[in-house]
């Protein structure tokens, strides 16, 4: 790995609400990231500006304004692909999130080309968003979904990849280059090479990727690529769908409306080219021009320098937690994962491990992280989830795991009795 | 923010630790299971309704927070001696009331899943088919709880 400048506490500045009380004397400790980060006052000023300054509704309007937010949402797409390396700006389509971009491939792609008898190869780890979409495709036209397995450390081995895409031929494999519960970084694209040989397309969910190291996708050379702003200090309501210019161009519109079409008559339409054909209706304007501040200023921050800082807090996290009697951890060691931890303290529920955090000032996520069939694998309904992104210290991190010791001490059973007024008519049962 | 030693006040922990009638009734009459898929929290709640149709014994079973764990307890604790009808009258904001601390609106999912199991209970005779007057407005006897659903 390329040595990279180390992220200063500095950086901390750049976003207001680090600066807020969670109750008197209590800091904000935000370790919810995975979830969705928080907004540097950039991204605030670039949306507030464009409402403030030049906003109007894009593309077609002939006059000042709309000439203004045109150019900015359009740059706006040219700074993703930038970001992405993606081919062209045309591969570029803004959607509402990632699901949303997942749900438009198996909509537009997945009705076009997938079959009664197909196969789409999915991993046990992947987030909601990334499996109901292809229930819903096999409900419509009755394809087959397999689930590639994870072994306890929380990884797929390439091998076991290989094996599956060779008995399964699918059509479509689909998976998480970054799991949202266990942290593990998946070998994109070595699985992408594994997978073209055998005819599948490739749909890779970056949302735990993008914002936290460098991406290239034609260095992954995968067919979708998806991620949501909200997740790479940019708004919420704004995604990325990348798609290889000729997978897109042949696949048909999914919304219909305005926008996505060249002409329209009583008999028909006639759709627009890329990537206005999957952008039907007004689109999320300011969102996009959000987004590209966020993108931007990430880049800034140094998306190696953002991976060295996060794998730092991780090793630290780790460290001090593998220290904690009753603490399970689930997934792989530092050194195989993103800055994602989650974890179970025995005989406490998660909600009430976040509850006791959240009196530190502490934000963790408590519950299945849109992750249930991950969470039934490893035989437990909820975990509680730390994760890191590049405004967090160290010094957090030790208050945090600091706060974890304690949990248990917390609701350790101390011999407790209920008052028993009201059930003394009870008897021997 | 409701602080943390406010949720866990000291009479909750206290049902959590010490429940009243966590266990099984072998000669139930009515029971039922719910759970909230999303935090994996269950409660199954037995009932002895005797010939006057009110409720002689209340246990639960169940696995999950502190919240919803000890809110079935009280649960428990409360409606034994009343009717069904007064059970049915018994009101989500009741249960809150009876709970106690003031809950966020994520926590109160916790605390009224032990409310919601009790209210499907008394329409779920044990060992019968729901009865066409037993089902529940929604013409349905399964449960169907609030769920949390704001993950990521």
């Amino acid at each position: 790995m390329t040595k990279t400048r180390p992220i200063s506490d500095q950086v901390r500045e750049d976003f207001p609400i680090l600066r807020r009380l969670i109750s008197p004397g209590v800091p904000l400790i935000y370790l919810d990231n995975a979830a969705s980060t928080q907004r540097p006052q950039v991204v605030i000023d670039a949306i507030s500006n464009c409402y403030r300054e030049y906003y109007s509704n894009v593309h077609r309007g002939i006059h000042t304004l709309s000439e203004a937010s045109t150019q900015a949402f359009e740059h706006a797409r040219h700074v993703v692909a930038e970001f992405l390396n993606a081919g062209s700006p045309r591969e570029v389509i803004f959607c509402a999130g990632t699901t949303a971009a997942i749900n438009t491939v198996a909509r537009s792609w997945g009705d076009a080309n997938v079959t009664r008898g197909d196969t789409i190869l999915l991993t046990i780890a992947e987030h909601h968003a990334n499996i109901v979409p292809w229930q819903q495709l096999a409900e419509r036209v009755g394809c087959r979904i397999e689930f590639l397995v994870i072994d306890e450390a929380g990884m797929i081995s390439d091998d076991r990849v290989a094996e599956a895409l060779q008995r399964l031929r699918p059509k479509l494999f689909g998976f998480v280059a970054t799991s949202n519960v266990l942290g593990t970084v998946f070998p994109v694209e070595r699985w992408v090479r594994l997978a073209h040989p055998w005819g599948a397309k490739v749909l890779v969910d970056a949302a735990q990727a993008v914002p936290h190291g460098p991406i290239d996708v034609r260095q992954w050379d995968a067919d979708f690529v998806v991620f949501s702003g909200h997740k790479v200090c940019g708004p919420t309501g704004i995604g990325v769908l990348y798609g290889k210019q000729e997978i897109l161009q042949a696949m048909p519109p999914f919304l219909g409306g305005g926008a996505m079409i060249h002409r329209v008559t009583t008999e028909g339409f006639e759709p627009a080219e890329l990537p206005e054909k999957f952008e039907a209706g007004t689109p999320p304007i300011t969102e996009a021009i959000g987004l590209a501040a966020a993108l931007t200023y990430v880049r800034g921050v140094g998306l190696g320098a953002i991976q060295d800082h996060e794998r730092r807090l991780v090793e630290r996290a780790m460290s001090g937690l593998s220290q904690i009697h009753g603490v399970r951890m689930l997934g792989p060691p530092a050194s195989e994962r993103a800055g994602i931890i989650s974890f179970v303290v025995e005989g406490v529920h998660a909600h009430d491990v976040s509850q006791y955090l959240d009196t530190r000032g502490i934000a963790i996520r408590a519950g299945h992280h849109c992750a249930m069939p991950l969470h039934k694998h490893f035989g437990i309904s909820a975990s509680s989830r730390a994760s890191f992104y590049f405004y967090n210290t160290l010094a957090e991190v030790d208050q945090f795991v600091s706060a974890v010791s304690d949990v248990r001490d917390r609701f350790a059973r101390t011999g407790r009795k209920r008052s028993r007024s009201v059930d003394s008519r009870q008897s021997d049962n | 923010m409701p602080s943390e030693e406010d949720i866990y006040e000291e009479h909750v922990l206290d049902h959590y630790e010490d429940p009243y009638h966590r266990g099984t009734l072998i000669d139930a009459t009515h029971s039922h299971e719910g759970d909230n898929p999303l935090c994996g929290d269950v409660v199954h709640v037995d009932l002895k309704i005797g010939p006057r149709q009110s409720v002689e014994e209340a246990w639960f079973e169940g696995d999950g927070c502190v919240i919803s764990q000890s809110s079935a307890s009280m649960l428990m604790e409360k409606i034994e001696g009343m009717t069904r009808e007064e059970i049915k009258q018994f009101s989500a904001d009741e249960m809150l009331r009876l709970f106690g601390p003031k809950l966020t609106p994520n926590r109160q999912k916790c605390c009224l899943l032990p409310w919601r199991v009790l209210q499907t209970a008394l329409h779920s005779p044990v060992g019968g088919d729901v009865s066409a007057d037993e089902m529940g407005d929604d013409g349905s006897s399964r449960f169907s709880g609030p769920s949390l659903r704001d993950e990521s």
